[in-house]
């Protein structure tokens, strides 16, 4: 029953962060690339604002799979980084908190596109 | 040109589409999005299971989804379930697996490093970019005020 509930508010919290995504797509005239910019902008705020990492605490993978999710490792990457070695950490450790699934994302989307074909209209 | 085609686009899918369907589209976008996250910590689940602490847990079920998501956009599974999805597939970092992997795939003929290689972050670009920003942002704000 625990792990029941466990995986119930993955599903909700994750469900309700995109159902909020689909909300922006309907109601307003937001593109998708400018929606995930404001997700990830969002995170790194939320996370700065240290209210993201209790949501992660509480909902596990379903704050920590959307986009709001990688914006607030790119909050705490920082906070880690400046703590740590000053202001040369303000630049680096964003991309140190979120590089997994940037590189990741690069590496394994390059792989796919250089192992499958395009689909259709391709000559 | 780009805003003339937008404006008509616009007004096609405003036409195409009754206000009735946003219900649908947002039961479906809860639905998609919360079982993506939701596989998501099946697989932190997993992870800590065999023993992976849990700041390792969380971005390697992450990558697994990374992973599998330009593996289904490859397949060109991914678009469909994006068609039922909607934000569903957008909002999860599957979504910015796909916005890296449809447009490299789709420009690869246009060759690897301008194809390729600069069409992949056609989408992924601007989330990079204002996502580091806001990062760097935020780290000179801890550093003056000394929030460390």
């Amino acid at each position: 029953m625990e792990l029941f509930w466990e995986y119930a508010k993955a599903f909700l919290v994750g469900g309700a962060i995109c159902a909020v995504g689909q909300v922006l797509i309907d109601f307003t005239k937001l593109t998708p690339a400018r929606i995930l910019v404001i997700f990830v902008v969002l995170g790194v705020v939320l996370g700065a604002l240290k209210i993201y990492q209790p949501l992660v605490d509480w909902a596990g993978g379903g704050a920590s799979i959307p986009l709001t999710g990688w914006g607030s490792t790119i909050a705490k990457g920082t906070r880690d980084a400046v703590a740590e070695k000053g202001i040369f950490g303000a630049l680096s450790g964003g991309l140190t908190g979120s590089a997994a699934g940037v590189a990741a994302a690069i590496f394994f989307g390059f792989l796919s596109a250089v192992a499958f074909k395009p689909k259709a209209k391709e000559e | 040109m780009e805003t003339v085609t937008n404006q008509s686009y616009d007004q096609m899918v405003k036409k195409a589409s009754p206000p009735s369907k946003s219900a649908r589209n947002i039961s479906m976008a809860f639905l998609v999005g919360g079982a993506i996250c939701t596989l998501g910590h099946a697989l932190i689940r997993l992870y800590m299971s065999m023993g992976v602490p849990e700041e390792t847990a969380f971005p390697a079920a992450s990558i697994t989804l990374v992973f599998l998501s330009a593996l289904f956009t490859g397949l060109n599974i991914y678009d469909k379930l994006a068609k039922w999805g909607g934000a569903g597939t957008l909002v999860p970092i599957t979504g910015f697996a796909n916005a890296i992997t449809a447009p490299a795939l789709e420009f690869k003929s246009e060759g690897y490093i301008m194809g390729l290689g600069a069409k992949m972050f056609i989408i992924a670009g601007p989330v990079i970019v204002y996502g580091i920003a806001a990062g760097v942002v935020y780290g000179v704000i801890l550093y003056l005020f000394q929030l460390y």
